[in-house]
């Protein structure tokens, strides 16, 4: 898209290129940003830019500033220093929790695009009127409140919940299960559930972008249905699966809602210990400490995993 | 599958994984209707009869009514500005020649992808820095970084996708850029203008982790909800709220989807990108 955009932006004849410009040296600034698209784009953009500067690069600047910094009593020492870090690597406890963080949404990163691919495949192959509606139908859920999608996870998975009181009233069970909520498992089930949106999209974009001549060429040169399925359908469509698991991924690491009200301590995740450091322990040097931790371990692990698939794709083409 | 399935032929398996998958994206939600018209104050079944007494109770409430109009008015503020900028940035971004426009976008996309409790910590460390007082400015200020991606990713694909010739035929015709820009532009992209104000509105609504942070003595009506969760016997009309929420937002949204429709495909493969 942005190739063609530069190209519809070159030949348009009522803006032609800076290069070719006159150069008029009246030194006025109406000119200069008349003549100058660059400067007026940005000029254009800068109240945006402005706003994303304040509410992202700064804070993230100051978020690392505060993290070499630490805890004195009420206040800050500010003689930047690696404590928090030492800490964060040599207790056990943080590792422990990163690890579960990064491990809880591994688990419901594949489980997402796993169960989501077949419904996106539905969408893309199966469906032939009304495509629209089914996307908007399933991404729906995914617009309304997240608060309230995981409370009622919290209804149903609960002790005396909708589960546990389904099946005591059936007659199934004489006492309520206890390990259905309050643990990775309730915290995986309803990350899956919260983050569907965000698989099926980009899958089905994969999806629908795939010539169907090749699939009718694969049937042709005898693949089945199976074979066509592994060899064409699934390579072809691996950049929205990728896409996919980097959408779910990154941002359920640092989830805080769903642990919170799900997690119990065994489900517990290292957003909410992030909390915990702005919150009730008052320790806001770690807090940021941990942050920027939890930063680089997703920013590695996105490298690790583009890296991987990257190879993985070559070895195929 | 089997071997003599063709490639337009109907997968039967497949078509009923299509309606669980349904079935168990919905529950959830419509469970807490159901039990806001329960009469017990336990979540639980058997259901024990129709009530109405929970919304009741809920209509009665100052501070549920305090909070939604918070968020009513923090939605708004947010819908409006985070539109306005999106507009902005989408016609600059399309019209002119601009380098390291990738970058831009990514960056500008960038909240989409980072957990929110890294954003929300971070304006709170600069706020408490400079000084300011959380309030439900300091919310606004969150929420329309969130709310940003999502207006440029809706509006970025109208402005894409309309004629340029026709805003140079106005040109041409002795218009000068702001009336073009009212007379041609605007009407083009106003299904976009429209989608956006919505979706944005309904994320600021409903948004919790940045509030989390940067609330201060108003909550918002999701901090709200949180501050009640705590107490058992506040369950009942919390449900009640939870659904009437629901019910509105959801026919927003999907007005929000319908109207910018081309919003969506192109949306998602604007973050995929990114």
């Amino acid at each position: 898209m942005p190739e063609a955009l530069d190209r519809m932006t070159r030949f348009s004849p009522t803006h032609p290129p800076p290069g070719e410009m006159p150069r008029i040296k009246t030194g006025r600034i109406a000119t200069l940003l008349h003549r100058n698209e660059t400067l007026r784009g940005y000029l254009l953009m800068s109240p945006t830019l402005a706003i994303m500067t304040i509410g992202i690069i700064i804070p993230f600047i100051i978020l690392l500033v505060l993290s070499f910094w630490t805890r004195q009593g009420f206040e800050f020492d500010t003689t930047l220093t690696l404590t928090n870090y030492r800490r964060v690597a040599s207790e056990p406890i943080f590792g422990a929790l990163l690890a579960r963080s990064l491990w809880i949404s591994g688990v419901a990163t594949i489980t997402t695009v796993a169960l989501c691919y077949p419904m996106a495949y539905f969408v893309a192959f199966h469906v032939r009127r009304n495509k629209m509606m089914w996307l908007i139908l399933i991404t729906l859920p995914f617009w309304t409140s997240y608060l309230l999608r995981v409370f009622a996870w919290k209804v149903i998975l609960g002790y005396e919940g909708v589960i546990n009181s389904a099946l005591i009233s059936l007659g199934w069970i004489e006492a309520p299960l206890e390990f259905l909520l309050y643990s990775r498992e309730a915290v995986i089930i309803t990350l899956a559930h919260a983050w569907a949106a965000f698989a099926i999209l980009p899958l089905y974009v994969s999806l629908e972008k795939i010539d169907k001549s090749l699939l009718e060429a694969a049937t042709d040169l005898g693949d089945g249905p199976v074979a066509r399925f592994f060899r064409v359908t699934l390579p072809l469509s691996m950049p929205g699966v990728i896409a996919a698991c980097f959408l779910i991924f990154i941002p359920t690491t640092g989830d805080y809602i769903t642990p919170a009200l799900l997690g119990g301590p065994d489900g517990m995740m290292i957003g909410n210990f992030i909390q915990v450091q702005f919150g009730p322990v008052n320790n806001w040097p770690m807090g940021a400490t941990l942050s920027i931790v939890l930063m680089l371990w997703i920013c590695a692990i996105a490298l690790v995993f583009l890296f991987v698939t990257r190879k993985a794709q070559e070895r195929i083409a | 599958m089997k071997a003599t399935s063709h490639l337009q032929r109907p997968n039967r398996s497949l078509q009923v994984y299509a309606a669980v998958f349904l079935v168990v994206l919905y529950l959830p939600v419509l469970l807490i209707p159901l039990f806001a018209f329960n009469d017990s104050i336990y979540v639980r079944f058997p259901l024990r009869g129709f009530t109405t007494q929970w919304f009741v109770e809920l209509w009665n409430r100052q501070p549920a009514w305090n909070a939604f109009w918070n968020s009513i008015r923090v939605g708004l503020t947010v819908a409006v500005i985070s539109t306005v900028l999106g507009i902005v940035a989408a016609k600059a971004i399309t019209r002119y020649r601009m380098p390291g426009r990738t970058a831009l976008v990514t960056f500008i996309m960038m909240p989409l992808v980072i957990p929110g409790i890294i954003f929300g910590v971070a304006l709170l460390v600069l706020l408490s820095r400079m000084g300011v007082p959380l309030s439900l400015y300091t919310v606004t200020l969150g929420h329309l970084i969130v709310c940003l991606p999502f207006a440029v990713a809706t509006l970025l694909p109208r402005f894409e996708g309309f004629d340029r010739s026709m805003e140079e035929a106005s040109a041409d015709l002795g218009e000068n850029g702001w009336w073009t820009f009212w007379r041609v532009t605007f009407p083009m992209v106003f299904p976009g203008v429209v989608a956006s104000l919505l979706l944005t509105f309904t994320i600021s609504f409903d948004e919790f982790i940045m509030a989390f942070f940067l609330t201060g003595t108003d909550p918002t009506l999701p901090i709200y909800i949180w501050s009640q969760l705590r107490f058992p016997q506040q369950f009942p009309s919390i449900l009640a709220l939870a659904s009437l929420v629901l019910f509105f937002s959801i026919p927003l949204i999907f007005v929000a989807i319908w109207v910018g429709r081309l919003g969506v495909s192109q949306s998602s493969e604007g973050t995929a990108e990114s």
